[in-house]
């Protein structure tokens, strides 16, 4: 199935985005990652306040048959956490950049953002996942 | 003798269908040093000599049936409707697995689902489960989901002492290796206040029991209210037949409530199967542990029930699951739920009531018996402690062999200090004339 | 087909229940603040409850209506005569604290079964306590940690698990505060012993294995495994949900392991109730048998007057045992091993489904029980070897108990384990474990059991090559399944969203 990639963000390897404004950054998961979750039923965020590292769960995704964690992809403190998807979890199949965002982070280290995927390279990094998961 | 439907002829088919000629052919790849060894059984029985092998072995025990009971401390007598037990009985019901499959499981399902709104009316909250194995493992349950609801930032546990001596051990055997602190006050002190005065702001939970194990009814106001000014859960352990008349946990603003639920319907079977039920307020949902029945609908639009949340258990999350708990009383959980739907909203408080009264009446009657005393400073619902003479052990043997009476719990084997007290027991069973009878025997074993 | 909510055939001032008259005079009533206001359970009459009742049941799938091959939970024929059994009033109305001198037959029914189950697995020692599979599972990996302890060995935070665990292994590790670390399986399905190896040092407590493992096979290399282990300092805990393939064919205790629980409501035919009760006894070496939970049951000479029956003397040795007044016997009696791990639930264990399982290996015996796991092989084996050429089979070797396909049919890829799965309902048989183990892509588990005769099973297999067919030919036939259940495919993501868990009343 196709999929979207937004070409304002930068990605990370577990399929996480960050979209950058001055030092603070919106984190969610890309179109790719919701599609392969497939219905998702509910979204455990952390509490404003807490703090966490470069690739450390900060959160976990559940569908009815799996439950899936979320790194975070550069390291900093929580600002904001999506109320919405207490609710309507289903936000982040319909818009996993928009409306379904995650957490907004106040990033510790601007200089981490080096090491996250441009939009281009994350989507050469998905099809050679796909053509993995082929064979 | 042997359920294997097999005759010769068709074992050689399916044998030529594998391909090997011999049925011990199958187990090659068991080292042959360890393959077939010998069992040291007694020699098999047919269906005839195993009952009255087993009628002999129940015959050896002394059973409520035969004899008046006064005998509870967690486990209780109470009159069963013949509805329960024909109903369990349905193999629809007791030979069927854990509905996995939804489709096909719709009447365990829907049962459950109405356990679950009973147990939420029971108990005044807002969420059951479908059973854990007994009240303490259902206690256990409850710690370590409070434990859970503030992510290992408070590691420390309230029990109060009042609370089943049974359960508070299987209490730190459950969390023995979780790097928590239990902290516990003594069986006899009158009230909840040293429980309460032992909450700080590390503690996850204060738990307590009403009516607790001496059988003393708690207002736990002053518990809820201590526990939440430090940020606190306040677990209930409850009696389901007290929930008949007294306010329940959830109607204090409890979180989480508890109990052993054999009293509502299941006989006492020497300690099990029981079941534990757990309910709890809706914000603890992904928190708990065991399984969830949900309703939904089907592709045509009808209601139908299906497990839910099952990402929060072990077969999904697997080491980040909220329990190992798998298998639960499925069976006996259905027998609560028919018992409770027999007796309903008036029979389930007419049980209480009698049992309320008749064990009023039995604790004034003996304290009228010289050499006895009764401790009735606090309201109690249908279990006292009766001071006697001589050590309960002593009296119990003395009712047993003349009278034929069960007496009650010997309080001394929870604390020798106590051997001399006893924990009477009345339910709706004991009769006018048993209770008589229990007096006369006291009053003998006095002499 | 739908059923009411029992609380939708409610009417007020309705009871089912016919209770007796207080007959004592009425005490003072409790203050108006410790009473509660309103309890709403439903009021209905007992012909609308029993009809009710009987309705739901016929909305379920069970043992006795049909095969019923759940991998991994051992769905075999419950036997009646357990059920009469269980329900005698010397078991039935037997209070747990009763004296121990009343209750004699349910005390020596226990240690007679703590004695067979010994027997059959090679062990010591058993403990009835656990109340199912996953509560012996936590005893038995308390008692491993607690063996650690009690050498002063508190370095063993870690515990090996291989990649075709149940979940309730790494589920256990974890509430006991270990660490799991997983091991792979090699091609032939066994733990491959270079990963094993890799993984072990002093801070292994030990390892959590099944034999026959969840894809049904047999550790060729088991004898190996267990000696890697054992080598290392490390323990080995049986998860015993496989045992119906070993009775008689191989002791536990014998292949090297050091601790095991069982599951009583599979191997030892003791109906699973709707979910439950089940009942998990852990079963370990002497040298364990310290740690195991408890009370246990202990059996003790005892001498009896033969005029009174009254017991005269416990343990005794003394030769006036020996007067022709005097009888001797067993006294059975509840103790907790000496450094035990506590309590893991109130009481003894599911005494009921003791009951049940002491009456299936009492008219089994040696002989019949080995027949019964030889038979729980063959008809596994017969099924693998039927259908090898209609479903892939990832470990194309002889199997034990139970076979795992992979549910995908060549020529129709769109079609799911789960499709093929909720397809068999139509057919009247309930579907095999789907999506488990885990290494199987679309895993489908098929556990026969004994029971089933070669008609049952040759149906069966008729069935498995009919919807492979029909998968090729009518695919949405498949997915739309099943058409012919009490209700369609039932909406688990809308049931997930937006729950709701009890009933309530229309606003």
């Amino acid at each position: 199935m196709a999929h979207r990639i937004d070409p304002s963000c930068r990605y990370s390897k577990s399929h996480e985005w960050i979209r950058v404004t001055d030092e603070f950054g919106y984190i969610g998961i890309s179109d790719y990652a919701q599609q392969q979750l497939s219905d998702i039923v509910y979204v455990e965020v952390p509490e404003v306040g807490d703090s966490f590292t470069q690739s450390e769960v900060f959160g976990v995704i559940e569908s009815v048959k799996a439950a899936t964690d979320c790194y975070l992809p550069v390291a900093g403190e929580i600002v904001e956490v999506n109320q919405d998807l207490e609710d309507t979890p289903e936000l982040v199949n319909k818009d996993p950049y928009g409306d379904g965002w995650l957490v907004r982070i106040a990033i510790e280290d601007l200089g981490e953002l080096d090491t996250l995927m441009s939009p281009q390279a994350y989507e050469t990094f998905v099809k050679r996942v796909q053509a993995e998961a082929e064979h | 003798m042997t359920y294997i439907p097999h005759t010769a002829l068709e074992t050689e088919q399916m044998l030529a269908s594998i391909g090997v000629e011999r049925v011990e052919d199958l187990f090659t790849a068991i080292p042959e040093t360890v393959r077939f060894p010998h069992i040291e059984l007694p020699s098999p029985v047919s269906e005839l000599e195993v009952m009255e092998e087993l009628r002999a072995l129940a015959g050896a025990n002394a059973t409520a049936q035969d004899s008046p009971c006064f005998l509870g401390a967690g486990a209780y007598h109470h009159f069963i409707p013949s509805v329960v037990n024909h109903i369990i009985s349905r193999a629809e019901f007791y030979t069927a697995y854990t509905p996995y499959q939804p489709e096909i499981s719709q009447g365990t399902l829907q049962a459950i689902f109405e356990y679950q709104t009973m147990i939420c009316a029971l108990t005044g909250l807002e969420v059951s489960n479908a059973s854990h194995y007994d009240g303490a493992t259902a206690l256990a349950e409850a710690l370590v989901m409070a434990l859970a609801v503030y992510r290992g930032k408070k590691t420390k546990v309230v029990l109060c002492g009042g609370i089943h001596p049974e359960y508070r051990e299987v209490a730190a055997t459950y969390t023995q290796g979780m790097g928590i602190r239990i902290e516990t006050t003594a069986l006899t002190d009158t009230g909840l206040e040293s429980a309460i005065n032992l909450i700080d702001d590390e503690t996850a939970c204060l738990a307590v029991q009403t009516p607790d194990f001496l059988g003393r009814i708690h207002d736990l106001q002053p518990a809820v209210d201590a526990a939440h000014a430090h940020g606190a859960l306040l677990i209930v352990v409850s009696n389901p037949i007290a929930l008949g008349m007294l306010k329940p946990g959830g109607a204090y603003g409890a979180d989480v409530v508890v109990g052993e639920g054999q009293a509502l319907g299941n006989p006492l079977s020497f300690g099990g199967p029981y079941l534990g039920f757990f309910a709890c307020r809706q914000e603890h949902v992904r928190r708990t542990s065991g399984r969830l029945v949900g309703q939904t609908t089907d592709i045509n639009g009808q209601r139908g029930f299906v497990l839910t949340l099952s990402t929060r258990e072990q077969h999904i999350r697997r080491e980040r699951a909220t329990s190992n708990i798998c298998s639960n009383e499925g069976l006996n959980a259905l027998a609560a739920a028919v018992y409770m739907a027999a007796l309903g909203k008036c029979g389930l408080k007419q049980v209480a009531e009698l049992c309320y009264h008749k064990a009023h009446y039995t604790a004034q009657r003996i304290a009228e018996i010289k050499g006895y005393q009764v401790n009735n400073n606090q309201p109690f619902f249908n279990e006292f402690i009766v001071a006697c003479p001589q050590p309960a052990a002593i009296i119990n043997k003395m009712l047993y062999e003349e009278y034929g009476i069960i007496g009650g719990y010997d309080l001394g084997r929870v604390d020798p200090a106590l051997e001399k007290h006893m924990l009477i027991c009345v339910t709706e069973v004991n009769s006018a004339a048993q209770i008589e009878g229990l007096a006369t025997g006291l009053e003998e074993a006095a002499r | 087909m739908s059923e009411a909510i029992i609380y939708e055939l409610s009417a007020p001032g309705r009871c089912a229940a016919h209770l007796p008259r207080l007959d004592v005079p009425a005490a003072e009533p409790l203050p108006d603040a410790l009473l509660r206001s309103e309890l709403e359970l439903p009021e209905v009459s007992e012909s609308d409850l029993v009809r009710h009742y009987v309705r739901l049941s016929q909305l379920n799938y069970a043992v006795d209506i049909g095969m019923y091959p759940l991998g991994s939970c051992t769905m075999k024929y419950n036997p009646k005569v357990h059920e009469d059994i269980a329900r005698l009033a010397g078991f039935a109305e037997v209070h747990p604290y009763l004296p121990e001198e009343l209750s004699q037959g349910c005390l020596q029914l226990m240690f007679a079964l703590q004695q067979y189950l010994a027997a059959i697995t090679g062990f010591e020692a058993v403990s009835l306590q656990p109340a199912a599979g996953a509560q012996g599972e936590l005893s038995g990996v308390l008692m491993i940690r607690a063996y650690h302890r009690a050498r002063g060995d508190t370095a063993r935070t870690r515990m090996l698990i291989p990649d075709t665990a149940h979940g309730t292994n790494p589920a256990s590790t974890v509430m006991v505060g270990l660490e799991m670390v997983q091991v792979s399986s090699d091609a032939r399905g066994n733990i491959d012993l270079n990963d094993l190896s890799a993984k072990l040092d002093d801070t292994i407590a030990g390892m959590m294995l099944t034999n026959p493992n969840t894809l049904g096979l047999f550790d060729e290399h088991i004898l190996e495994v267990t000696r890697l282990v054992h080598a290392s300092g490390g323990l080995i805990y049986g998860d015993g949900a496989n045992l119906n393939a070993l009775m008689g064919i191989a002791k536990p205790a014998e292949l090297g392991f050091d601790v095991m629980h069982l599951n009583l409501h599979k191997t030892f035919s003791t109906p699973h109730g709707g979910g439950g009760p089940g009942s998990g006894p852990v079963a370990a070496r002497a040298d364990l048998a310290q740690f195991l939970p408890g009370p246990i049951v202990t059996a003790h000479e005892a001498v009896y007057s033969a005029l009174s029956g009254e017991a005269l003397d416990i343990d005794a040795d003394d030769p006036v045992a020996d007067a022709p007044q005097y009888m001797r016997s067993l006294m059975c009696r509840l103790e907790m091993p000496e450094h035990s791990i506590g309590r893991i639930k109130s009481f003894y264990g599911q005494f009921g489904i003791l009951v049940r399982a002491y009456t299936y290996i009492r008219m089994l015996g040696e002989e019949g029980l080995r027949a019964t796991s030889e038979a729980a092989v063959l008809a596994a084996n017969y099924i693998q070897a039927s259908l090898r050429d209609t479903l892939p089979l990832p470990y194309d070797r002889l199997c034990m108990h139970e076979c795992v396909f992979e549910g995908r049919v060549n020529g129709a890829e769109d079609i799911h384990a789960l499709d093929i799965s909720k397809r068999m309902i139509d057919y009247g048989i309930h579907p095999p474990t789907n999506y488990f183990p885990l290494v199987v892509p679309e895993a489908l588990m098929i556990e026969p059991t004994e029971t089933e005769s070669k008609r049952s099973l040759d149906a069966f297999i008729q069935i498995v090559k009919a919807i492979t067919e029909e998968a090729k030919k009518e695919p949405e036939l498949l997915r739309t399944a099943p058409h012919r259940a009490p209700v369609g495919r039932l909406d688990e993501v809308q049931a997930a969203r937006k729950l709701i868990l009890r009933w309530q009343p229309e606003p």
